[in-house]
This record gives structure tokens, sequence and C-alpha cells, in this order.
């Protein structure tokens, strides 16, 4: 297990939260969108897939210029858009000289193809036209000289840079979901010890990709022919990818009191680990171990999961939340779709949001895993356990 | 050696075990005795077909095979070569029981061509859509590529054989990917969260659409023929990088325990800095400030003045930009100094790895600093009038280094430096 270090550490801050989904974009329209359990889905463009679409939007309004939004695709508008977000939501955006300094780390996958090349050479091979030069030519003739700037995993991060000024550090961490786990907790170990005083955190995700649906289905993940919240697909158990992006801005107490920053809430652990999921029970217990390393306080509370509906790791999940019965869960899935990337930090900032809020978003969940919790939270756990690999936690509170 | 932190206060950062492969070979010795030997393990690609492409060679790593064929594959076993010729020289943990965290730099995966013909030959049609393709990607007749085709796959595969601790970072920062692996190894460790880190910087991905992704861009070298002689950094006739494959491995430890256990030191990390150029996605800011900050902020958490500096291991992927860029960018940085720091590029000889070349050319430079000896830059027939760096021209140089800078820079604005060093500084 690796760990952030809390030992005369400095106190962290969540002062920006950018969300962009299927649910709409920003801070009010996702609360009313929680609360009025609205759940956006695409059950015919990629039947029988289910897909969470990305609401409509204006990405002028974070990425001024058109050249900018040309030189990029889906995946890393979506991205950007919602670093804007956040970096309006923490007072920050323009100010160059914390931009200057300001590190990042974006978890990131990798971005759209060209569907139409991919299909039209694969067709010609299919038909036996494949001379040895073939595949060479097509690709030197077909593909745009700049997509591969659209494709790299890195320039999601760049992007940000270019459109918003940040630009102190840039890191891109990569591997689905236990990517964003440890770009949380390395930002937030960096800023504790010192080795860095405010960052941008976050990822985004294009589910609406043919492609990617291929490369899940490899493993059989998807949801298939009809929707069914997370909790609810035992019958019939996968994901359905969600468009999201998520970006937090994270600062040292000391800076953001310096600079007259209003906090959503304290990010006060993230922990993270890799089972070996060869052993059947070995999420549960990998998530049962790191519970003890969050430090809360009481045996009862909330808690946000980015819980897929994939077997066999929903049902190991399940298995650690009945150890708990006294947190009141919320799986952002069943809302937001599986967003690989984007899950954890989606998470974080709804923990942020329902803090700040003075309320958790109700259950949607026909289950009844997922109860009412009426009292104002003060500490929120954010689990994630990735489809395949990689299993997460983090504990957001109320700042004291 | 001094006391076991930094004038700063910090765990002092030290190697104590290296893996290098390059397209010279496996291991630091082969490669040491090629490297300082100046020979170049660029050729022409054997391994695809070649027609229709505008370059043709690549410093692949030709000796090493998997099976079934695919570049994450090749990364895979290359990263786990580099990585046991690390720990064998280390000596740290058990068999399978590396007691501390992995950083992994590593190319982006993706599902690719051989595999995505052989299900497009599955759909039984001869005109289809991704939709159709669909159809039979499930069924378990193809799981086998969703694990090989995540992102985390490589380093999950490093964690489990090497018995890394806790969850593997895979990370990318372009070309400069190596170095920031090692960047995050030592701030690990300087932060008191562990006492030894891996860090290695793999890539296998010479393939038809890697080479022309990078072709369209008009990175690449053209000039095939030798192919030995294409890459030429600091030449008036340079015309672009090599792509390459290799993978670099480095134990990290603090000073503190390295001691404890008895190890063997083979170097010092002494500083770390990056700083993001937002110019433009390819292009450095033509004032070259966040280049030259880079280099700056490595010298500032060294703790060292530019003239402590006495060798640069150059990022110099002999692209007529970058090349010019680093000469203008250190010239500011080193000053009058300058000419007095013998100046290398290792892309000469083992082309450019890419997400591996900023691990596998710190292993280097603390060879150099081993042998006290600097590997030359081949093909330095036409020197640029532009680039009055005193290059180690065609020839190895005896030198004394005591503290030498290793440059990576990279598309998206990345810009990454290390200072190694022999003894703590």
């Amino acid at each position: 297990m690796t760990e952030s270090k809390s030992a005369g550490a400095k106190e962290v801050w969540i002062t920006g939260i950018g969300i962009v989904s299927s649910l709409g974009e920003g801070l009010d329209a996702h609360w009313d969108a929680l609360n009025a359990k609205t759940i956006n889905i695409d059950d015919k463009r990629f039947a029988p897939y289910i897909v969470h679409p990305l609401a409509p939007v204006s990405f002028d309004a974070q990425i001024p210029k058109k050249g900018d939004q040309r030189q990029m695709e889906a995946w890393q508008r979506i991205g950007t858009y919602a670093a804007g977000l956040a970096l309006d939501s923490a007072g920050l955006k323009g100010n160059k000289e914390i931009l200057g300094r300001m590190d990042m780390i974006v978890a990131a996958g990798g971005g759209e193809r060209d569907l139409a090349v991919d299909e039209s050479i694969m067709s010609a091979d299919a038909k036996g036209n494949s001379s040895p030069g073939f595949l060479n030519e097509r690709l030197m003739n077909d593909l745009r000289p700049t997509l591969f700037l659209a494709q790299l995993s890195n320039l999601l991060a760049g992007n940000i840079a270019i459109v918003h000024g940040v630009c102190g550090t840039s890191r891109t961490f990569m591997g689905e979901e236990a990517a964003s786990i440890d770009a949380a907790r390395i930002a937030l170990a960096r800023i504790e010890s010192g080795q860095s005083e405010i960052a941008l955190v976050g990822a985004a995700h294009n589910g609406e990709r043919s492609d990617l649906l291929v490369l899940y289905e490899f493993g059989d993940f998807n949801l298939k022919e009809s929707y069914a919240p997370v909790w609810q697909r035992e019958g019939s158990s996968g994901f359905a990818l969600g468009s999201a992006g998520c970006f937090l801005v994270l600062e040292s107490r000391e800076h953001a009191e310096a600079r007259g920053a209003k906090p959503y809430a304290r990010l006060t652990r993230v922990v993270a680990d890799l089972a070996q999921r060869k052993q059947p029970g070995a999420v549960t217990r990998s998530l049962e171990a790191m519970w003890p390393k969050l430090g809360i306080t009481a045996d009862s509370g909330s808690l946000i999961t980015g819980a897929t509906g994939a077997e066999p790791v929903t049902s190991e999940e399940k298995a650690f939340l009945r150890e708990h019965p006294g947190f009141a869960v919320r799986a952002t899935g069943t809302m937001f779709g599986h967003t690989l990337e984007t899950q954890f930090p989606l998470g974080l900032a709804l923990a942020a949001l329902s803090i700040s809020r003075g309320a958790l978003f109700p259950p949607n969940d026909p289950t009844g895993l997922e109860v009412e919790k009426p009292d104002a939270p003060d500490q929120i756990v954010v689990v994630g356990a990735g489809h395949w690999q990689g299993e997460g936690m983090a504990l957001v509170e109320a700042i004291k | 050696m001094s006391a076991p932190r930094d004038k700063f206060g910090r765990p002092i950062v030290v190697v104590t075990g290296m893996g290098v492969v390059t397209s010279l070979g496996a291991g630091k010795t082969d490669n040491w005795t090629r490297l300082t030997a100046g020979e170049s393990g660029i050729r022409t690609v054997t391994r695809f077909p070649i027609d229709g492409l505008k370059t043709t060679m690549a410093g692949t790593v030709d000796f090493v095979t998997v099976d079934p064929v695919s570049s994450t594959g090749l990364t895979e076993r290359l990263a786990e070569m580099a990585t046991g010729e690390a720990l064998e020289q280390a000596g740290i943990g058990g068999k399978a029981d590396f007691p501390g965290p992995l950083f992994l730099a590593v190319a982006p995966v993706e599902v690719e061509w051989p595999q995505r013909l052989e299900l497009g030959r599955a759909v039984g049609m001869t005109d289809f859509k991704y939709e159709d393709m669909l159809r039979v990607s499930g069924g378990g007749r193809f799981a086998q590529y969703h694990h090989r085709f995540m992102f985390g796959s490589v380093a999950s595969h490093l964690a489990e054989t090497f018995g890394t601790k806790g969850s593997p970072i895979s990370l990318s920062t372009a070309c400069a990917s190596g170095a920031t692996a090692i960047q995050l190894g030592v701030e690990a460790i300087r932060r008191g969260e562990a006492d030894a880190a891996l860090c290695v910087g793999t890539d296998g991905s010479v393939n038809p659409e890697a080479l022309v992704r990078f072709s369209l861009l008009s990175a690449l070298s053209t000039q095939n023929n030798p192919p030995q002689a294409a890459s030429k950094p600091f030449s008036k006739n340079r015309d672009g990088f090599v792509m390459a494959e290799g993978a670099g491995a480095m134990v990290l430890e603090s000073y503190e325990s390295a001691m404890a256990r008895g190890a063997s030191i083979l170097g010092v990390v002494a500083g770390c800095g990056e700083l993001t150029d937002s110019f433009h996605r390819t292009r450095s800011s033509p004032d070259g400030k966040p280049i030259i900050g880079c280099m700056r902020k490595t010298l500032a958490d060294a703790g060292l003045e530019p003239e402590q500096i006495d060798h640069i291991n150059a990022h110099g992927t002999a692209t007529p930009e970058n090349d010019k860029m680093e000469y203008n960018t250190t010239a500011v940085v080193f000053g009058d100094h300058l000419p007095k720091i013998p100046v290398s590029s290792n892309k000469s000889m083992v082309g450019h790895t890419i997400s591996a070349a900023g691990a596998v050319e710190a292993v280097f430079s603390l060879l150099t600093l081993e042998h006290q000896r600097i590997p030359p830059t081949i093909n330095y027939e036409i020197p640029d009038p532009a680039i009055l760096f005193d290059v180690v021209g065609n020839t190895a140089r005896d030198a004394k280094v005591t503290a030498v800078m290793s440059n990576s820079f990279g598309f998206g604005g990345q810009n990454a430096s290390l200072i190694l060093t022999r003894e703590p500084v």
C-alpha cells in the first residue's frame, strides 16, 4: 500500500472544482441533477451498448480560440473545459503569477482514433488488398498529421497549459482508474510535505467511442441491452461508459488563506494499492486494509464510490461495504456512467461539494443498498476500485 | 562521504542499481563498450515492411522478441530486462520483493494493428464498421487483448514480477518521461515515504503507425542511407530524430538506507527540475524561458552553481529546432562557463528512445561518472556553426566529471532535467 504521509504535514484544501458530464456543467447544475436523481443515457447510438453522453457544452466558454479546439479531440476538449471551470471556481483564472508556478497532475488515457481510416484499412485487408506496404501507404496518406497530438496522453496537460496557462509543472499518469487515485495521492503528498503549494489535478474521458467499446468488450466489461443502476446489475454485469471531465484545485491552507480563497473541503488522506486479483476476495481485503489508514473517527458516515458495475470487483466491493453498515453509500456510476480515470476525481469533487452544501445528495438505487442520510456530512470517504486492477480511497473532510 | 542529508536537510538520494537495454545491446557492459567505441545501433527496419515510408530506419531492439508480437509486449520485456539487471546489482530485497514503489515511464498504450486486423478478419465481412467489430469482440476470444492494451498493464506486470510495493505509477511526459520517473522516485524518498524506489523508463514502440505519426509531424530524419549516419545531433545537416527502443532502470535509495545495508553507491541524484512550456504543442517558446527555467530550477534543487557542472548529457535529438534551442538556452544558463563543459548526445548512437530516453541517459550519465569518460556524439562531421557547444565529436573523451546535467524535453511543453553526481554535494 502507498499512502501520503501525515506527520507534520501541511493541511490541504480543495479550493476549486470543475465538472462537466452527462448531467451538465458546473456545480449548481450537478447539485440540482443529483438531487433530482437525473440519469442521462443514450441506448441507441451504440446499441446494444449504453453510454452516458456529454451534455451539450459550449466549448468556447473555456477554450476561446477555435484553433485550439481544432487541435484537440473530444477527450481533450472535455478535460480542458473542466480544468477551466476548476480554475474559475478557485478564482485563479488569469492569475498569471500563480498559474505560472502551479503544479499539474493529469490522469489520462489516450485519444480518439480516426475510425474511418481504421475501417477502410481493415475492410481492404479483409478483401485481401494487403500488399507489403499497404498499411504504411494508407497511414501515410490518410492520417491527419496533427491527429497524433490529439491522441498523446500527455497532451491533455499540454492543452491545459496552452489554453489556461497552467505552466509550473506537468505530469501525466496513466493506468485507467488507478491513475487518478495516484494523481490525487501524489499531489496531496507533495503539498503536505512542502514540495508543492498548489496543484491542478484531474482527468477527462470521452465515453462515446466505439474503439473504446471494442477494447472493453474484449474483456466483456460493457453493459448491454438495458440500463440498470450500478447495484442492480447482478444479472448482467458491466459498465456503461460515460463522458466527463473533472478537475480539482488543491492547495495548502496557508497558500489559500494568503490569497483569501474559499475552500470547499479539506483533502485529508489518499491511499492506494494494487491487489493481486487472482485470488477471490483480494479486492475486499485490499479495501479493508486501506480503511484504517484513513483515520476515520466515527462508525457512521458517508461514502462515495466509483464502483463500476463490472464483476467480480463490484461484488467484492459490496462485501467490503457490508462491513461498514453505518456508512451511507452513493455510487457515481449510476448517474455518470463509468468514466475510467475521471471517476475518482469525480468522487472527490462530489464529496467536497456535498460537504460545502451541508448535505449528502440523495440515494439513487432501487436495491436499498444506498440509504437516506439527512444530517450534514463532515467526513466523506471516496472509494475507487478499478474494473480490472487498482484500488484506492480518500478522506474528504469539513474544515475545522 | 558526508552526512545522509543534503544541504537543504532532505535525505540524499543515491543510486545502487542500474540496468539498460538499447539497440546497442543488453546490459551496462555491452552498452558502455559500444557507446564509447562510437558504434551506432540504428539500422534499416526489418520488423515490418518499409514500403511507402519516408523514414525506414530506427534503433530497434531486434535481439529481443516477444510472442504474440506487440509493441506493448516488447516494451514490457525491455523493462523487465533492465529492471532485472538493476536489481541484481543493487542486491536489494528478496526475490520478487522490492521494498518500495515503482515509477514507470512508458509510452501510451493502444490496440495495435496486428490485433486490429485479426479482429477485422474475424468479422467475416469485406466492408464493415466498428459496430460490426463490436459484435465479435466479446465472449472471451480476445480477452487477452483487454489486459495487454490497458495503460496500466506494463506497470502491473512489473509490480507483480518484482514485488514492488503499493500502487505502481505509469506516467508520460512524452520525451521527458524517463526523467520524470526518476524525479518521482527522488521526491518519494525525500518525503520519507520510501527508503527505496524503482524508477524505470521503457519504450518498444517502433511500429508502422508510430513511425508514420512522427513522420507526419516532420520530426524524423529521412537520411536513410546509411542508417548509422542518420542521427546527427549538433550537425549543420541534421534533419530529425531517429526513433528507437530501449529501457533504463534505476534503484534509488536514501543514502542512509543504502549505507545501513552496506550497498555500493553508484552515484547520487543531486537535483531534479521541470518547467512547463505553454507556447505550442510541439514547439518551444522562442525566448527559451521555460527550458532556461527548468535548468535553473534543477541547479537550485541540487544546490549547485552552473560552474559546478562539468558535463551535459544533452537531449540532443538532432531535430533542427531542438538542438538550436538547447544550445541557445544552455548558453544563457551557463554563460562564460559553457565552453568549459563538454556536451554529448547519446542519441547519435542509440537513437531517441522516447519514453525511455531520460532513464537510459541517466544510466549513461552515471556510467560517464564512473568511468570518467564521455561517450561521443557520432556523425559529427559538419558542425552547426550556430551551435558553439564543446561537442564530444566522434570519439570518446577522458575527462574529469563530477556533476552531469541530463536534459529531456518533450511534446506538450515538457521539460525535465536531472543532475547526477558521483558523491553527495
